[in-house]
């Protein structure tokens, strides 16, 4: 069996599913009990500054989309960070910590962008005997309109320096939460690098409004008909996050900076996609808020399967180990030359292929009389598009054409040399192959 | 033109090889890749779902449908035989409309239930195709355990004990193992052997040695077990079959329907089977469901099971009457048998019809007769002779919660023991809970 233990930044948990910071982890109450249903590790509920605590809306929070039989595919929220008093929490976090000692328990924390704040409640928090930090420098609704979260997300100077006076301030690791608001994520985890921090974790939620109430002409959700932008997550913003962990894991300024990954993750294989993309351990919210705690078992279950089944004994064996793969488009191989081809014993001839290539893509499928839809090779630019809309799994695949093989679209024997765009004679910067 | 053999009496080949053959087809035939993911995508994932609440296995339904639909029908079939060892078979036999499928929540939405069983078969299949025993056993405990009858509760028993690192012998009275998964379920609903298959599987935990031809009673006595062994395990089930006690009784060609199922389970060629003309089955549970239907694929012109209640008082479940009615059964309630007619050989049984009064069920004086080549009787099992050291209640053996008899380290489930509905289900179920007792006692006692 698969070791699942998981270490991150030396902080050490059962497994490498950790619940994000979020309504899930606001309480003792459900921290233990996720705890008991197999979650390795949770980010507690954002911390705020001594006083009065956050109030939040009265009204709905939450607003969804919704796919085929009312599946959840994307939240969004409106909900401010805790607006319970930081000393009960503090309190709550110091019993749940002792009782799980192997746990991972990590702090974020929001406070005004001033020196002195940061630097009085991070020991303070430290007091708990929480395993790290992670700096909420991401929410992208309420509290960005105070300075706080996302408004330190988008301005990597600020960032960075919140970073460095966290660092200066507690010996614990430090993990900055970024933002996906932004044109460039490598700018704000360079920020955090150069500020020390030890991990990035992303990503946080997507400026969003999920839908429009027609009647009342307002956002939904509606609070006495108004609304605003919320924060989107769930399946739907997977592969937003997987790009943007893919960034850092990639480029040679943020390579080899430790990366939580978050955003979307609802099964085993999602969760493996992000550490295969350099996520060292994962995050999760949405999937617990829509099924329960005790989604995560299957997480476990088919993780440790898949690793079996690879032969991959450990965590640190599966993470990153994609990352070589990923690659600018001038780089992929334009002698790589694939086919659809339809299985016409799976094919359940609903012609959905059929009227996405004729309509929308090359005519590259043909329909008979009897419907029986097959692939023109003289026409297929290998779009993939078929595949894709589909409805039955691995009924059309990509086969590869060898090389010395005939390309009937382009009447070209297939090649079997690489080849790129930077070296193509129709780039008019190509450099020579030689 | 099909084959059809209308000679009176009970005869051999009455319909053609390949006509036997296709009735004899899986009930429910397995799922392929696909359509287990459509099924499976249609589970909520209810919390403290119904489904699992309604097993009587517990299986975490809701968590191994999610493993199949996350591409992982291994890791499912895992969860659904940790709790139940015998999975696979149950998902075949299983009335799950009366259980698992008849409080999803999507049956209660729109009539049409996620299908747990199709689902649980899809999973176990998958795993025991492969060949891989998913469990390994506890280091040994010096510990020995009688189980008696290599039954559904048997072999849960004797599985749960060898994993829990006991040494297991299993002591069966028939020639093969299986119980009545071998010998007593239509063979529509378990082909392809399965039944013998799961048994060799199920073994291949080790620490299980079955021996053959071992009858309580006969080649062994509970009194030996007690000395040799540190715990028996009882689950011989129910050898005894109720009778009419009508006249004409004796006559040729009236037998048990439990005799006729096992025989229709045994027969390498169903075509050499020989089955009546006209049928009269007697009974309102699965029993007589399924020598009724089997009676009308086997070539029966026709066949009739009769019981004695209302229709809503039958064991079978709807499911099963349905498909009775489908197949061509007809279905006569509130008839109770008076006589039997036929020189040497069964011609005719006569009914009289009966009506509940206040409770109680009365036999009118009005009656009608169905000519019968072959009468089949399914009303009812019973147990077998048992050592009288054990206390026993309504012809059960008396068993407590953790299905622990009146005798020191003797313990009892399935069919045999009290409480409990007669499913393999439960049986499996009593099965195990009783290891886990037996184990709790060998090894707090250590």
């Amino acid at each position: 069996m698969a070791d699942l233990t998981s270490n991150f930044l030396g902080i050490s948990s059962p497994n490498p599913f950790w619940l994000a910071s979020a309504p899930p982890t606001d309480k003792e109450y459900n921290v233990r009990r996720a705890f008991e249903a197999g979650w390795g590790g949770v980010v507690w509920k954002t911390l705020g500054a001594e006083g009065p605590p956050i109030v939040n809306v009265n009204g709905p929070r939450y607003g969804a989309i919704h796919g085929a039989d009312r599946r959840l595919l994307g939240l969004n929220n409106i909900e401010l960070i805790t607006d319970r008093p930081l000393e009960v929490n503090l309190e709550e976090m110091t019993r749940v910590k002792k009782d799980y000692p192997d746990h991972a328990l990590i702090a974020s924390v929001m406070v005004p962008c001033e020196e002195d704040e940061w630097k009085r409640i991070i020991p303070r928090i430290a007091e708990t005997g929480c395993d790290g930090f992670e700096l909420n420098f991401g929410c992208p609704h309420g509290m960005a309109e105070r300075g706080m979260g996302s408004a330190v997300g988008q301005v990597p100077e600020y960032i960075e320096m919140v970073t460095r006076w966290c660092k200066e301030a507690t010996d614990l690791p430090v993990i900055v939460k970024l933002t996906p608001n932004i044109t460039n994520i490598l700018m704000p985890a360079q920020a955090a690098k150069d500020g020390g921090a030890d991990a990035v974790s992303l990503i946080n939620t997507i400026n969003s409004i999920t839908s429009v109430n027609l009647d009342l002409m307002s956002p939904e959700p509606m609070i006495d008909g108004k609304g605003t932008h919320g924060g989107y997550c769930g399946p739907a913003v997977k592969p937003i996050a997987l790009n943007m962990v893919a960034e850092i894991a990639r480029n040679p300024g943020t390579h080899g900076l430790p990366i939580s990954g978050i955003g979307g993750i609802t099964t085993w294989r999602d969760a493996a996609e992000f550490m295969a993309l350099g996520a060292g351990n994962v995050q999760v919210c949405t999937a617990a808020m829509t099924y329960g705690f005790k989604v995560v078992q299957e997480m476990i279950s088919g993780l440790s399967q898949w690793m079996d089944e690879q032969g991959y004994t450990s965590i640190d064996e599966i993470v990153g180990r994609a990352v070589p793969n990923v690659t600018d488009w001038q780089y992929l191989n334009l002698n790589h030359v694939t086919k659809a081809r339809i299985d016409q014993e799976a094919c359940i001839k609903c012609g959905r292929c059929y009227a996405a290539c004729e309509d929308t893509s090359h005519q590259a499928i043909s329909m008979s009389d009897d419907r029986v839809f097959d692939v023109k090779d003289d026409e297929c630019v290998a779009c993939n598009l078929c595949v894709n809309v589909c409805p039955v799994e691995g009924c059309i695949t990509m086969e590869t054409i060898a090389p010395g093989a005939m390309d009937e679209r382009t009447g070209k024997v297939v090649e079997r040399e690489y080849a790129n765009w930077t070296t193509h004679p129709n780039n008019p910067s190509a450099t020579a192959a030689e | 033109m099909p084959q059809t053999n209308r000679e009176n009496g009970v005869s051999p080949a009455r319909l053609a090889p390949a006509d036997v053959q296709a009735n004899f087809s899986d009930l429910h035939p397995a799922y392929d890749e696909h359509e287990a993911l459509v099924a499976a995508d249609r589970c909520y994932f209810c919390h403290d779902a119904p489904c699992m609440t309604a097993c009587p296995t517990s299986i975490d339904i809701p968590l191994f449908i999610r493993q199949i639909a996350t591409g992982t029908p291994e890791a499912a079939a895992r969860t659904i035989l940790n709790q139940n060892i015998l999975g696979g078979m149950c998902a075949r036999v299983c009335p799950t409309e009366t259980l698992c499928e008849e409080v999803c929540v999507r049956e209660v939405a729109e009539g049409k239930p996620v299908e747990i069983g199709r689902l649980q078969r899809y999973a176990t299949d998958t795993l025991i195709a492969k060949g891989v025993h998913p469990f390994v056993r506890a280091p040994e405990t010096g510990k020995r355990i009688a189980v008696v009858g290599a039954g559904p509760s048997g072999l849960a028993c004797a599985h749960r004990l060898a994993m829990l690192g006991h040494t297991v012998v299993v002591f069966e009275a028939r020639a093969k193992g299986g119980g009545l998964n071998e010998f007593g379920i239509a063979a529509y609903k378990s082909t392809n052997d399965f039944a013998q298959k799961e048994l060799d599987w199920l073994l291949a935990i080790g620490g299980i040695e079955v021996r053959y031809d071992q009858a309580l009673g006969q080649a062994i006595s509970l009194d030996s077990l007690q000395g040799d062994f540190d715990a028996v395990f009882l689950g011989m089930g129910l050898s005894a079959v109720n009778a009419l006690r009508l006249d004409g009784e004796d006559k040729t060609n009236v037998s048990d329907a439990v005799d006729f199922i096992a025989d229709l389970r045994q027969a390498s060629d169903l075509t050499t089977l020989p089955v009546g003309r006209r049928v009269v089955v007697i009974g309102g549970g699965m029993t007589a469901i399924d020598a009724g239907v089997q009676a009308k694929l086997l070539g029966a012109e026709d066949v009739t099971i009769v019981y004695r209640r209302g229709q809503e008082a039958m064991a079978a479940s709807k499911f099963e009457q349905d498909l009775a009615q489908q197949k061509g059964v007809t279905l006569i309630c509130n008839a109770t048998p008076v006589g039997i007619a036929g020189n040497g050989s069964l011609t005719a049984v006569t009914f009289a019809y009966t009506e509940t009064r206040d409770g109680k069920l009365v036999t009118l004086d009005e009656t009608f007769t169905l000519p019968a080549d072959q009468l089949f009787k399914a009303i009812g099992q019973k147990l077998g002779d048992t050592p009288d050291a054990l206390v026993l209640d309504g012809g059960k053996i008396t068993v407590n919660d953790a299905q622990k008899t009146n005798l020191a380290n003797v313990w009892a489930g399935g069919d045999c023991a009290s409480g409990g509905d007669d499913l393999t289900v439960t049986a499996v179920a009593e099965g195990r809970d009783a290891a886990m007792d037996i184990h709790a006692t060998l090894m707090g006692a250590s």
